[in-house]
């Protein structure tokens, strides 16, 4: 394979597989919001909770549609720019993927057929248990993903046979992997905290427009409050990732701190440009002694750097470093904008603070992107290994692709994931701008159970109309 | 375990064959429709069921890269162009479905991704199968075909092939769904459809025994493939006959009953071969530690559950589309 062409497989799996994270990160948090909705209903009867479940199932299932379609896509991308990783790897990674599809298609999907249309088939606590179905096979499915993933960043319970291929000897390490442990729950609450702070910026969006006031309120009170507590547990969780990076994944760590000689005791590069080619820092701002403290919890640990690498085995720099430092920025950005929020609130004076509100609504997106800079620091940081210390990505990838046909398939992937994704933001969009507002009874025909994206409701084209009545 | 995880692969990809083949050959019919209510009503009978069919192919290729890695790899990366095309006609296919009725302006732009999705996947998918029947370069488990290792002229017939045969599916599909005019519309077609898959049936294996194809010689190596073709007559003959008597569901069953035919005509004579005629089933097969961990979990309960639930949903949305606001009341 020649190397643009693996340039450009790298970057078509970066691009499909950022694309497709988008959705479940706002699913996954979603569907516990949902079932936690439904369950304070129930408990309490109170029809707020009931409206608000009403309103963001319709935005759940339209983000839940884009995710399974450009999940299809993932399916295959293994085999087509992959082989050589899918043919060594397949015992392991296929096992673990069919697990993913499997728990995907056979639990979610067929809870969440009962959650859109079951609402007056069903018992009121199946309709219940189904959402929390729905939530924990989201859960289900991502654990999977992290598995496999964890598997690649620290490969357990294998042997390889004389071809090359990884046979699975023993099932329990590769699941219960204490990289696993770590990395499944931060993505977790990875998914939480995106979706408490767009719960929370619509809430703030419509206080500025003095609109549905009673759930805009609800919704602030439980978008920041779990916020609150999960942003700093977030990063005390994030913290113990790093530590498995330190042990495990030296040559990522050293590039995340941006460490280019070992330190006895290390400073710890705040910001920087890093400079590869001269292995060096321009423009740093650094602290004496943190680097250690960060990296071993002491105040005279030495800290590997990037120069004890050959240059073949080291990641690039530049994205991990800034990509870390983007993601450590949101979380801060976050935990300040919760804790204040939450304080205020409980004074009683948020809302009229309208630059607080304008900053908690404009900060819908910061979720998404500390989640994506998130995997961009581990999946880059794990270069040049696709396998980390077994298999080279270069060796990993389909030996007789071409520049041209991967060329082709990256430009019509942009093209055709810009068209839906641009409809199905658009749609999102105009259901979450007209506000809640109170649903005509629908007839069961409107929705189906394996049809996600067919929600009833306005058309993109159209002007939003106060009250969407059901014609029939 | 070797044998489960075969039957299984072949179940779940004869399972895609059959319900995404009528739901994408109702794709293909769609621009023919008399009038905007037909197009409704053939979108109201496959709506329910279409993504749930899609599942299928997921599965099949999961439980291909799990159980069968070495296949996995070399097909999927052999067919890298075909399958791009697939999976975009694949998706454009699947939102334009949902888009079309949120859509004011834009309702042609989805209708036409649509019906082109439909064609383009069916197409690709009849190629494919063409494509591995004339037999691939592989050599010492590497596809060295290069970029358009699969085309011939042989795949491409079998392409349009693949084509008529799902439409008739879906012409099939029609007569067992609707009322009226959309009714009549599939018992018209539906000859002209049987006509020519049969046509092309006799082309490809014209074709094929002056390509002197070794799944020819397979047949005469083993006369009991011969009691397929036979079935496979027989359901022509009940289609003709469901087709006169206006019997709605059985068109749809006798196609059925063709294609299990001509599946079971391909999977048999290719045994013990995968990818015909070079890598084996024992060859590719993943190590029984990976077999037995799916088995447990994914084969034991998921794969139960999803069948079962595949079931519910063909029984829940069972009878005929009618009335003009079946689908989508708002639209």
């Amino acid at each position: 394979m020649d190397l643009s062409a693996l340039l450009l497989s790298r970057l078509q799996f970066a691009f499909t597989i950022s694309f497709h994270i988008i959705f479940p990160a706002f699913t996954i948090g979603l569907a516990a919001w949902l079932a936690c909705l439904e369950g304070l209903s129930l408990g309490t009867g109170r029809p707020v909770y009931r409206r608000l479940f009403d309103f963001w199932l319709r935005i759940f299932g339209i983000a839940f549609g884009l995710g399974v379609v450009s999940g299809i896509v993932m399916a295959f991308q293994f085999g087509t720019n992959w082989s050589e990783l899918s043919r060594r790897t397949g015992p392991i990674q296929g096992g673990l993927l069919a697990y993913e599809s499997f728990t995907a298609f056979a639990v979610e999907a067929s809870f969440f057929g009962v959650l859109m249309f079951g609402r007056n088939r069903v018992p009121k606590w199946l309709y219940f248990f189904s959402t929390v179905m729905v939530a924990l096979g989201t859960s289900m499915s991502s654990f999977w993903i992290l598995v496999n993933n964890s598997w690649m960043q620290w490969p357990v319970g294998y042997e390889m046979d004389a071809t090359g291929v990884f046979n699975p000897t023993d099932w329990m390490a590769i699941i219960f992997s204490p990289v696993v442990w770590v990395r499944f729950p931060h993505m977790m609450l990875a998914a939480y905290v995106t979706s408490a702070f767009c719960v929370s910026a619509t809430g703030a969006w419509y206080l500025l427009r003095g609109i549905c006031r009673a759930e805009a309120r609800m919704m602030l009170r439980m978008g920041l409050g779990l916020a609150a507590v999960l942003v700093p547990a977030q990063l005390f969780i994030g913290h113990l990732t790093g530590d498995y990076v330190h042990d495990k994944q030296p040559a990522k760590f050293a590039a995340i701190e941006a460490r280019w000689h070992n330190e006895q005791p290390a400073a710890e590069v705040l910001i920087a440009w890093p400079d590869p080619d001269n292995e060096r820092n321009l423009y740093s701002i650094s602290v004496p002694y943190l680097g250690s403290l960060i990296g071993s919890m002491s105040l005279s640990s030495m800290e590997v750097g990037l120069t004890t690498f050959p240059v073949s085995l080291r990641p690039p720099v530049q994205i991990p470093f800034f990509a870390f430092r983007i993601m450590v920025g949101c979380g801060l950005l976050m935990l300040g904008l919760a804790w204040l929020g939450t304080m205020l609130q409980i004074l009683g004076s948020l809302e009229r603070q309208r630059w607080l509100l304008w900053a908690i609504f404009l900060s819908f997106p910061l979720g998404f992107i500390a989640t994506l800079t998130g995997w961009f620091t581990a999946e880059v940081g794990r270069q040049p290994w696709t396998v980390y210390g077994q298999l080279l990505t270069a060796d990993a990838a389909t030996p007789f692709l071409t520049s041209s046909q991967v060329a082709t398939s990256l430009v019509l992937f942009g093209m055709v994931y810009a068209l839906i994704f641009l409809a199905g933001t658009v749609y999102i969009y105009r259901l979450l701008k007209q506000g809640i507002v109170p649903l005509p009874a629908l007839a069961d025909s409107d929705t189906n159970p394996k049809r996600p994206m067919a929600i009833p409701g306005d058309s993109p084209g159209a002007p939003p109309s106060p009250v969407p009545v059901a014609e029939a | 375990m070797v044998e489960f995880w075969t039957c299984t692969l072949g179940l779940s990809l004869l399972l895609y064959v059959l319900l995404d083949g009528f739901d994408l050959g109702v794709g293909m019919l769609f621009p023919f429709a008399p009038s905007e209510t037909a197009r409704r009503h053939m979108l109201g009978a496959i709506a329910p069921v279409w993504d749930g069919n899609e599942t299928w192919l997921v599965i099949s290729a999961t439980v291909l890269f799990g159980a069968f890695p070495l296949v996995y790899s070399v097909l999927l990366s052999a067919f890298y162009l075909p399958l791009l095309v697939m999976l975009l006609a694949l998706i454009l296919r699947g939102v334009a479905f949902e888009f079309r009725y949120k859509a004011v302006r834009m309702r042609r732009v989805w209708d036409a991704g649509f019906v082109a999705g439909s064609y383009a996947a069916s197409f690709v998918q009849g190629m494919t199968m063409g494509a591995l029947v004339q037999e691939i370069p592989i050599r010492a488990g590497l596809y060295t075909g290069g970029s358009f290792g699969w085309y011939s002229p042989f795949a491409l017939i079998c392409g349009g092939g693949l084509c008529l045969g799902y439409a008739m599916l879906g012409a099939g599909w029609i007569t067992y769904k609707t009322e009226e005019d959309v009714r009549a519309f599939g018992y018209r077609i539906l000859p002209w459809l049987l006509a020519g898959v049969l046509a092309v049936l006799a082309i490809t294996f014209v074709y094929a025994l002056r390509l002197d194809l070794r799944v020819i010689h397979r047949w005469t190596e083993r006369p009991v493939l011969l009691i397929f073709p036979a079935i496979g007559v027989v359901a022509c003959g009940g289609m003709i006959l469901a087709v006169r008597r206006r019997s709605d569901l059985t068109p749809f069953l006798m196609g059925a009953a063709i294609f299990c035919a001509a599946f079971a005509t391909l999977a048999i004579s290719f045994v013990p071969y995968m990818i015909p005629f070079s890598v084996t089933i024992a060859e590719a097969v993943a190590p029984h530690s990976s077999l037995s961990f799916m088995f447990w979990g994914a084969g034991l309960f998921a794969l139960p559950l999803t069948l079962a639930y595949t079931l519910v949903v063909y029984v829940a949305f069972k009878g005929k589309v009618s009335g003009p606001a079946e689908y989508h009341q708002g639209a």
